[in-house]
C-alpha cells in the first residue's frame, strides 16, 4: 500500500483515539484540499497490510472503547484491496475500522473493504451536482450511490463537509445536508469543517496556487450557526 | 486503647499501634460519583485569596523574593506567629512571622544561606554567622572526606546537584500521625522505641539510632510548643475536621521550619482528611461550603511555603518549588479506589484558588479507577496544565496501598521507608569521556580511567560499547561512594528529627541515583550503530565534534532498534550500581528526571554524535529529544513506556505537550481521549507522565509579555511551574520541546 505518512494519535478522524494512515493518491482536486502532497500517485512510501496491521496493534491499549484505526488519505478507495486487507487483520484482533474517504469510486475490491469496515467518514463536499462539477471536477453521482451502499450494508456513517465561506456556507447547504442525512439511516452524524488555510504552506512548498487563498476562514459564530441548523 | 476525639470511628488495630493506613481502610467511604457535589469559593476564600495574590506579585516585582529575616536561625519556636488575615483564617501557622518572608536555614551549608542572602540583596547577619562559626554543617562534614576524584566528578558535571551544600530532602513525615494520635502519644511511642534499643549491645549504628530517638522525641515537643504559640493544643489527637487539617499542617510545617531540603512533599492526606469531613458531614457540624473552605485555606498555606535558595540551585531547579508533593487516588488492595470526595476537593482547589503549580498534585492513576474521577482528572489537566499521573498499578505491587510521592516521581511507603536523595550524573557527558579515553573538554580535565582517544576514522559501535562499559562501571562506583559520604554527613549534620519522628522507628531506606541525557545518548549510539559517525579532533587530539552521514531510528518513534538500546542501558547502570554497598544499607534505585536541569546539563556537554551541539540543552527526563518524533504522540509515549521500571524504581519522568485541538474537537471528546491515552499509556506499563494541554503561541506570549500571564502554570519534569518564574533560557527550552500537534 503506498502510504503519506501515519500518526499514531489521531483524535479528528473517527470516534475516540485512533491510529491513521494517510494513503497516498488522490483522483480529486478538490479546491479545499488540505494535503495537496498526498495528491500524487508516485510519493509516499510503499508498506504492507501486514506491518500496517503489526503497527496499529502496538497502539491498542489507547483505543478504549471507542477508538481504532482510520486509514485516510489521499483517496483510500483507490487502493481498497489493500485496506481491506489491512481492516480483515485489524478486525481479526478486535480493532475498530473507519474509513475516511470521498465515496468516488465503486468496484469489487471496494466493496469486499466495506464487509470489514466498521464505520465510514463521508466527505460529500457539496450537496449538488453542479457545485460538485465546479469545485471538486467530476459529478455527485458516484458519490451518493456509495452512500446508497452503506445505507444498504447498515454501515454507521459520518457525513463529514469542510465548511467554505462563499462557496457552501449558505443556509441551503446544509439544509440539503440534513435532508441526505434524513434519507440515509445509516448517518448517524454529520461533522461541519471549518476551512483552515494552515494548508496554504504546503501548497508554497510544491509550488503550486493555492486555489482558495482569497477565501476567509469561516468565523466561529458562523460554524455555531450553522450546526444549529442540522 | 480509645479516646473521646475517636468517637464514631470504626475500631481497629490503628487504636493500638500507629498504624494510619488501617485508620484509613477501616474508615473511608468511596466515592463513585462525578464533581457536580462540589462548592466554589465562599467570599472569605476569595478575599483572602486576593490578599494572597497581592502579595505573590509584590514577590514578583521585588524580584522573587519578598523578604528574608537574616537574623533568626529558622526552626519550629523561633519566629512570633505570623499570619496572612487573622480573622479570618481558618488554618494558622506560617514559617516565619509574616507572608512570604523567608528564614534562614544554615545547617546544610552556612556559605549557601550566606550567598541566598546576597543573590537577593540582602546580607545574613553578624548574629546569625557568629553563631555558625564554631558549627560544623553537613556541607563542611562532606567537604572534609571528599576525595579528589570525587572532587573531580562533581565540578567536571559529570555528576551534579549532589545534595552536599543543600538539605536533600525527598523525606515525607507521615504528618497524619499527629492528626490522628496526637503528639503525646508519638512521643510516648517513641520513648519505648528507645528503651528497648538501649537493651541491645551498643556498637555505631545503635548509638546513632538512640541519639536519632532522643532528637525526635525533643522536636515532637518543639511542635507542641509551636502549635501553643497558635493557641493549639496537639498533644490530643484532633476532633474534627478542621483540627484534623491544622494538626497535619503543623506537622508539615515543623517539618519546613526545621528542614531547607530540596523537595518536601507532603504525602497522601486528601482521603484520610475526607474521614474527619464526612464525620463532620454527618453530625451536621460541617457544610460541603465550609468543607472547601478548608481544603482551600490549607492549599493556601502551602502555596506560601518557601524555602530560601542560591542562584545555582534555582538553575538546577528552576521555578522554586517545594515540591510539596500530595498522591491523589490510587486503588487499595481491597479492589476499592481511595478516591474519596476530598479527592475532589482538593483538586477542586485548583478552581476555587486559580491554576497554581504548588502544591504538586499527582494523581495515582489505575485503570480501575472510578470513570467520573477519571474524566474529572483530565478536566483538570485540560483546564489548569497543573497535575501529574504515575502508575498505581506498577507501584502499588511494590508500595502497597499507603505510599505516596516525593517530589516528582519518587515511590514510598508513608512513614515506612525514606529516601537518600541523588542528583544525577550525565550520560552523554560520560560517553564523550570515554571517547576521549578519560579527558573531559569542557571542563578540560582527566577524569575515570585513562586509555588514549578512541581511534579509526569511523566510530564502530562494539568497541564504543566497549569502552562505554568500562566507565559506565567506573562512575557508578565513585557515585555510590560519594552518596555514601554524603549521606553519612546529612544524618550527623543535619538529620531530619521532625520528618523521621514521623516515621516508624525501623525504616527501610532507599538511596535515589539518577541519570541525565537518556534520549541524547541513546540516539548518540542509535547514529554510531545505523549511520556513519566521524569523529572530528580538536589540535590537541581530543574529539570535539561528530560528522554524522546518514539517518538513524531516533528514541520517540516506537522504534525498537533504538528504543532498546535505552532500556539496556539503564539496565546496564543499575545493574553497576548494585555492586557498591550503600551507606545504612539503603536499596539502590534509579530515576530518569531532571527536573530544570536538562538545560544546565546540556550547556556542560559538547556536541554529541546524535546532531545535537555543543552546550545545546538535553531533552528533559526520559523525553525524546525536541522533536525528533516522527510518528505522532502515541509513538513517543510507547518508546519512554519501554524503559523498565523495574530497572528505574525512583521514577522515569516523561513531559508530555499537545495542543488542545489535537486531543479533540469537543470539551468531552477531550476528556475521554485523554483518559484512554493515561490508560494505554499506563497499561503500557509506563510510570510517569506530565500533561500539558496548550498551544505553543502562549508561551511565546508569555515568554514576550510576562505581566499578561501572572500565572501561567506548565508542567515541567515531574513538577509544576510558574512560567514566570523560569529563568530566560529555561523558558527558551520549554518552548522549544515537542508539542503534538495534528496537522
Amino acid at each position: 500500500m503506498r502510504v503519506h505518512s501515519i500518526q499514531s494519535l489521531g483524535t479528528l478522524d473517527g470516534p475516540g483515539v485512533r491510529f491513521v494512515v494517510f494513503t497516498q493518491g488522490c483522483p480529486l482536486r478538490c479546491k479545499c484540499c488540505h494535503n495537496p502532497d498526498t495528491w500524487a500517485f508516485d510519493g509516499g512510501q510503499e508498506f504492507s497490510a501486514e506491518e500496517l496491521a503489526r503497527r496499529a496493534a502496538r497502539y491498542r491499549e489507547y483505543f478504549g472503547a471507542d477508538g481504532g484505526i482510520t486509514v485516510s488519505g489521499g483517496e483510500p478507495l483507490l487502493q481498497a484491496a489493500e485496506v481491506a486487507d489491512l481492516f480483515t487483520l485489524c478486525k481479526a484482533q478486535g480493532i475498530h475500522t473507519c474509513l475516511d474517504t470521498s465515496g468516488c469510486v465503486m468496484n469489487q475490491d471496494v466493496q469486499n473493504l466495506l464487509t470489514v469496515t466498521d464505520r465510514v467518514l463521508l466527505d460529500i463536499k457539496y450537496t449538488s451536482d453542479a457545485d460538485y462539477r465546479a469545485h471538486v471536477g467530476c459529478s455527485l453521482t458516484p458519490v451518493l450511490d456509495f452512500l446508497a451502499e452503506l445505507n444498504r450494508r447498515g454501515i454507521p456513517t459520518t457525513l463529514r463537509q469542510v465548511i467554505v465561506p462563499t462557496l457552501n456556507d449558505s443556509e441551503d447547504n446544509i439544509r440539503a445536508l440534513a435532508q441526505i442525512r434524513d434519507s440515509h439511516p445509516c448517518v448517524d452524524k454529520v461533522e461541519l469543517l471549518p476551512f483552515r488555510k494552515l494548508c496554504s504552506t504546503k501548497y508554497e512548498a510544491m509550488n503550486i496556487p493555492f486555489p482558495l487563498a482569497h477565501v476567509p476562514e469561516p468565523t466561529a459564530e458562523s460554524m455555531v450557526k450553522l450546526n444549529a441548523l442540522l | 486503647m480509645t479516646h473521646e476525639h475517636w468517637n464514631g470511628f470504626r475500631s481497629g488495630v490503628w487504636q493500638d499501634e500507629i498504624n494510619v493506613r488501617d485508620f484509613i481502610q477501616t474508615n473511608y467511604e468511596e466515592y463513585l460519583g462525578d464533581e457536580r457535589f462540589l462548592s466554589g469559593p465562599t467570599p472569605r476564600t476569595q478575599a483572602l485569596m486576593a490578599k494572597v495574590q497581592d502579595l505573590f506579585r509584590q514577590e514578583r516585582e521585588k524580584g522573587g523574593v519578598l523578604d528574608i529575616d537574616t537574623e533568626t536561625v529558622s526552626s519550629l519556636t523561633s519566629y512570633a506567629p505570623g499570619y496572612i488575615d487573622k480573622d479570618n483564617e481558618l488554618i494558622v501557622g506560617m514559617q516565619t512571622d509574616s507572608p512570604l518572608k523567608r528564614g534562614v536555614n544554615p545547617f546544610g551549608g552556612i556559605r549557601m544561606a550566606r550567598q541566598a542572602c546576597k543573590a537577593y540583596g540582602y546580607q545574613l547577619s553578624d548574629k546569625v554567622e557568629q553563631e555558625f562559626t564554631f558549627r560544623t554543617t553537613h556541607n563542611t562534614g562532606v567537604f572534609r572526606v571528599y576525595t579528589d576524584e570525587m572532587r573531580a566528578a562533581r565540578s567536571s558535571h559529570v555528576i551534579t546537584g549532589l545534595p552536599d551544600a543543600y538539605g536533600r530532602g525527598r523525606i515525607i513525615g507521615d504528618y497524619r500521625r499527629v492528626a490522628l494520635y496526637g503528639v503525646d502519644r508519638l512521643i510516648e511511642m517513641k520513648q519505648a522505641d528507645k528503651a528497648k534499643m538501649g537493651r541491645q549491645d551498643f556498637n555505631a549504628d545503635v548509638a546513632r539510632a538512640c541519639e536519632e530517638l532522643y532528637q525526635q522525641i525533643t522536636f515532637l515537643g518543639y511542635m507542641k510548643e509551636m502549635a501553643a504559640m497558635y493557641g493549639c493544643d496537639i498533644s490530643q489527637p484532633a476532633k474534627d475536621a478542621r483540627q484534623a487539617i491544622q494538626w497535619t499542617y503543623f506537622a508539615y510545617l515543623a517539618s519546613i521550619k526545621e528542614q531547607n531540603g530540596a523537595a518536601m512533599s507532603l504525602g497522601r492526606v486528601s482521603t484520610f482528611f475526607d474521614i474527619y469531613i464526612q464525620r463532620d458531614l454527618k453530625r451536621g457540624t460541617l457544610t460541603e461550603a465550609q468543607a472547601q473552605e478548608l481544603m482551600d485555606d490549607f492549599v493556601i498555606k502551602l502555596r506560601i511555603a518557601r524555602h530560601l535558595r542560591t542562584a545555582e540551585y534555582n538553575e538546577l531547579f528552576g521555578g522554586d518549588p517545594m515540591w510539596i508533593t500530595e498522591a491523589v487516588g490510587g486503588m487499595g488492595e481491597d479492589g476499592r479506589s481511595l478516591v474519596t470526595r476530598s479527592s475532589f476537593r482538593f483538586l477542586n482547589t485548583l478552581y476555587t484558588l486559580g491554576s497554581a503549580p504548588e502544591p504538586n498534585i499527582t494523581i495515582l492513576w489505575s485503570t480501575q479507577l472510578p470513570e467520573a474521577f477519571k474524566r474529572f482528572c483530565a478536566k483538570v489537566s485540560i483546564d489548569t496544565d497543573s497535575i501529574q499521573y504515575e502508575n498505581d498499578d506498577l507501584m502499588r505491587p511494590h508500595y502497597g496501598d499507603d505510599y505516596a510521592i516525593a517530589c516528582c516521581v519518587s515511590a514510598m511507603r508513608v512513614g515506612k521507608q525514606m529516601q537518600f536523595f541523588g542528583a544525577r550524573c550525565n550520560l552523554a557527558k560520560l560517553l564523550l569521556i570515554a571517547l576521549n579515553g578519560g579527558y573531559d573538554v569542557p571542563s578540560a580535565m582527566h577524569l575515570g580511567p585513562q586509555m588514549g582517544v578512541m581511534e579509526g576514522d569511523e566510530l564502530d559501535f562494539d568497541a564504543v560499547m566497549k569502552r562505554y562499559d568500562e566507565y559506565i562501571a567506573w562512575l557508578m562506583r565513585l557515585y555510590v561512594n560519594t552518596m555514601n559520604v554524603i549521606h553519612y554527613m546529612h544524618d550527623k549534620y543535619a538529620y531530619e528529627k521532625t520528618q523521621m519522628a514521623l516515621h516508624d522507628t525501623e525504616v527501610e531506606r532507599l538511596m535515589a541515583f539518577g541519570v541525565a541525557g537518556l534520549s541524547v545518548v541513546t540516539d548518540s549510539l542509535s547514529a554510531i550503530k545505523h549511520a556513519k559517525v566521524r569523529p572530528i579532533r580538536n589540535a590537541e587530539g581530543f574529539i570535539e565534534d561528530f560528522e554524522t552521514v546518514g539517518d538513524f531510528p531516533k528514541f520517540g518513534n516506537d522504534d525498537d532498534r533504538v528504543d532498546l538500546l535505552a532500556k539496556e542501558l539503564t539496565h546496564k547502570v543499575i545493574t553497576e550500581l548494585r555492586k557498591t554497598p550503600t551507606y545504612r544499607n539503603a536499596v539502590h534505585t534509579l530515576s530518569i528526571l531532571t527536573i530544570t536541569s536538562n538545560v544546565m546539563y546540556g550547556k556542560n556537554t559538547g556536541a554529541t554524535p546524535d546532531g545535537r551541539g555543543a552546550a545545546e540543552p538535553f531533552a528533559p527526563g526520559a523525553n525524546p529529544m525536541h522533536n525528533r518524533e516522527e510518528n505522532g504522540a502515541l509513538a513517543s509515549l510507547n518508546s519512554v513506556a519501554k524503559i523498565s521500571y523495574d530497572d528505574c524504581r525512583d521514577g522515569v519522568s516523561n513531559t508530555f505537550s499537545i495542543t488542545p485541538d489535537t486531543l479533540g474537537k469537543t470539551d468531552d471528546e477531550r476528556k475521554g481521549n485523554l483518559v484512554s491515552i493515561l490508560d494505554g499509556y499506563f497499561t503500557k506499563k509506563a510510570h510517569h507522565i506530565n500533561v500539558n494541554v496548550m498551544n505553543r503561541e502562549t508561551l511565546l506570549k508569555a515568554y514576550e509579555n510576562p505581566e499578561a500571564y501572572p500565572n501561567l502554570t506548565i508542567r515541567v519534569s515531574g513538577y509544576a511551574v510558574n512560567f514566570n518564574k523560569l529563568s530566560r533560557e529555561q523558558q527558551r527550552e520549554v518552548i522549544s520541546r515537542t508539542f503534538h500537534e495534528a496537522m
